[in-house]
């Protein structure tokens, strides 16, 4: 996983660079989509690679779904242009496009038997009947749907139907396969076992994905690279390791997993480091040619926070009271004041020794250099806990700036 | 607690039933017993005067073979007639239909509104108004003639085209009505679905929209055709004696003739074939559903 990080990073700058003529499945280029006077995609840009398992990633009304469906070729883009296999397809209707949609909530032809839905695509492109119901047959069996063919959708259950929606557009044999939050109907358990059927299916036919969800834990798991987006732009692209260890935006930092987001003030870099005064105390973090000057946020990761009550502290440390502790399962959730009222959100493992603590105890918090990360931009007003909640980082994402 | 909850389970699955048993009452009453009042009339001979007509049951099952030899014409021309009428409002009303449930937008609820404010006004005041306006002396025929658009006889009241036309208009909004319904149940992700899997418009609408289709165009035909077969408004405002319909044909025999024996004959004649061609129909337009 850990190699993997680094390619696709350098494949999305070469698209950048190079444009027309490399080697992507699928070329963004300044996308602009507008509906009357609201921008529903903004100045988009990126590249697919072939084979790639590809994730827009973000809250609802980011602008993910109607990057898709320009892809598909329902929307026609406003400004910029959209590349499938090399050839200039902003203009070209769906029918005419070699990729195939997963539609939400599957979008299904009722009047058809399994078998007839997934032959439509062969029998609209003229494969005569005995052949597009061989081929049907064969993708139906891919699928582990061969006792069903004869049923129709209706009789089937949602789990099912997915199954069938994909064959349906897999029988096509697509460039791209385009997915638009294909698990959103299912329950969690079938949705994670549709998770790795996916990512099998996938595998097994070699064909890009392009995959719409507001689920960044989806997303995680099934990805090569994620696009997350926000407010109709890409915030960031990059595998789930960079986007979660390396988020670029406060935005990022927040919709995937949980951190701790506090206001900072940059007061230096040097050596690959940069200072910052947050928590009442002055702390480091690694910098890089984007590390951003002034006001700022320093992120960390609640997992990488440690938490030790005896002296003497290890540095950096930020001194900080215990308000709040939480038994999770896996972890212990722990939350501190540090010194300025800002709060420390740390997940303490099971084999973490962890001294008894209890609401009102004094202690150290700290982090390895490493594990923290200066964005720019000030974080929401809001405390990190909050920020988890789906629903209100979609609030506050709509919100203006 | 438990048996409580059983009682209910209980009586709310004869709910159904007892909802449905005021209908089926009022049915019971004004239906069938008209009806089968109407089924011994046709089987009767009036041994009275026309003035005071007495009835004898006595089988007299001529009536229904008097019904086919007398009227003959009529029958086929009231079916010629309702089927062409079917069909133009068909064609008429689906476009409409389609146009009001996709492309409508904020216009849906107005155009809806248009397609059933006629209703406001009766069936007859309409058609007589239309009497008017195609009477030898109105604008119709006056700019048909300046503009030479050939007309039978030179003239448009007191033809078939005339009788076919207000059979037409008087019953489009049957046929658009339930066309409407059906088609905006069909979710537009289908539409994206069949342009996705390589439909051009035409295929999708074919293999996908038409299909969905159906019922709502299965019902509009039935509620056009039925009332359209046994109409006698149209064909006496806007006809004349050469293309009668079988219910004006009913109607005299009833009100003007006083025979009710041959009215009722013929009533379940018309009955007898309009069931007969929709079970036809039905079986027809039900196989194709399944292709």
């Amino acid at each position: 996983m850990g190699d993997e990080g680094v390619e696709p990073e350098e494949s999305a700058t070469a698209v950048a660079a190079a444009g027309a003529g490399s080697r992507d499945t699928i070329e963004l280029d300044r996308v602009t989509k507008t509906f009357g006077d609201q921008i529903a995609v903004n100045d988009v840009g990126f590249g697919i690679a072939e084979g790639e398992f590809f994730s827009l990633l973000g809250p609802s009304g980011c602008g993910k779904t109607t990057t898709l469906r320009m892809i598909a070729g329902f929307e026609v883009p406003t400004s910029g242009s959209i590349r499938l296999a090399g050839a200039d397809v902003s203009h070209v209707p769906p029918y005419k496009r070699n990729v195939n949609t997963v539609f939400q909530h599957y979008a299904l032809f009722p009047h058809m038997t399994v078998r007839n839905n997934v032959a439509f695509g062969p029998r609209s492109k003229k494969v005569p009947k005995a052949d597009a119901r061989s081929r049907a047959d064969e993708v139906i069996r891919v699928v582990r749907m061969e006792d069903f063919a004869d049923r129709k959708p209706g009789q089937l259950s949602g789990g099912q139907q997915q199954r069938v929606a994909l064959a349906r557009a897999l029988v096509n044999y697509p460039t791209a396969l385009l997915l638009d939050e294909p698990l959103g109907a299912l329950d969690l358990k079938l949705r994670q076992a549709m998770q790795l059927e996916l990512k099998r299916i996938q595998r097994e036919v070699g064909i890009t994905f392009v995959y719409v969800t507001h689920d960044q834990e989806e997303a995680l798991t099934m990805s090569d690279r994620i696009a997350v987006m926000s407010e109709g732009r890409v915030e960031q692209i990059g595998s789930p390791t960079e986007i979660y260890d390396a988020p670029a935006t406060v935005f990022v930092a927040g919709f995937i997993g949980q951190a701790n987001l506090w206001p900072c003030t940059v007061v230096g870099a040097r050596n690959g480091t940069t200072s910052v005064e947050a928590l009442g105390a002055t702390l480091t973090a690694p910098s890089d040619e984007a590390s951003p000057e002034g006001e700022a946020t320093l992120m960390v990761r609640p997992e990488r926070v440690r938490v030790s009550a005896t002296d003497p502290r290890p540095a950096p440390g930020v001194n900080a009271t215990v308000t709040d502790l939480v038994f999770q399962g896996p972890v212990i959730r722990l939350a501190l004041a540090a010194a300025d009222g800002s709060e420390i959100v740390a997940h303490v493992g099971s084999d973490h020794d962890l001294p008894f603590l209890r609401p009102g105890d004094e202690v150290t918090a700290s982090w390895d250099t490493g594990a923290g990360r200066v964005l720019p931009g000030r974080p929401p007003a809001m405390d990190a806990d909050d920020y988890f909640d789906e629903e209100l980082a979609e609030d506050w994402e709509s919100a203006p700036r | 607690m438990r048996g409580t909850a059983t009682g209910g389970a209980k009586r709310s699955r004869s709910a159904p039933y007892l909802l449905g048993l005021p209908a089926l009452a009022y049915l019971g009453i004004f239906f069938v017993i008209p009806l089968v009042t109407l089924l011994k009339m046709s089987l009767s001979t009036n041994v009275g005067s026309v003035y005071e007509p007495t009835m004898v049951l006595d089988w007299h099952w001529a009536n229904y073979s008097d019904a086919f030899s007398s009227y003959g014409a009529q029958f086929s021309r009231s079916f010629l007639y309702a089927g062409i009428a079917t069909v133009l409002a068909l064609l008429l009303g689906y476009p409409l239909a389609y146009v009001i449930a996709f492309r409508a937008g904020r216009y849906k609820n107005l155009l809806l509104g248009l397609v059933i404010l006629p209703f406001f006004v009766t069936f007859l005041v309409r058609t007589l108004a239309w009497k008017t306006i195609l009477s030898d002396t109105g604008w119709v025929v006056s700019l048909f003639d300046l503009l030479h658009v050939p007309m039978p006889d030179g003239r448009l009241l007191s033809t078939s085209w005339a009788v076919v036309f207000g059979l037409t208009y008087n019953f489009l909004p049957f046929m658009v009505l339930p066309i409407y319904v059906s088609l905006e149940k069909i979710e537009l992700s289908l539409v994206d679905a069949a342009k996705d899997l390589y439909s051009a418009p035409w295929r999708a609408f074919r293999a996908v929209v038409l299909p969905l289709s159906l019922p709502g165009v299965f019902a509009g035909t039935l509620l056009t055709f039925i009332p359209a077969a046994g109409d006698f408004i149209n064909a006496q405002y806007l006809g004349s004696a050469q293309n009668a319909m079988i219910g004006t044909v009913i109607q005299k025999q009833f009100i003007v003739v006083k025979d009710y024996p041959a009215a009722a004959a013929l009533s379940f004649v018309l009955m007898a074939m309009i069931l007969v061609g929709v079970l036809v129909y039905a079986r027809v337009l039900g196989t194709e559903e399944l292709t």
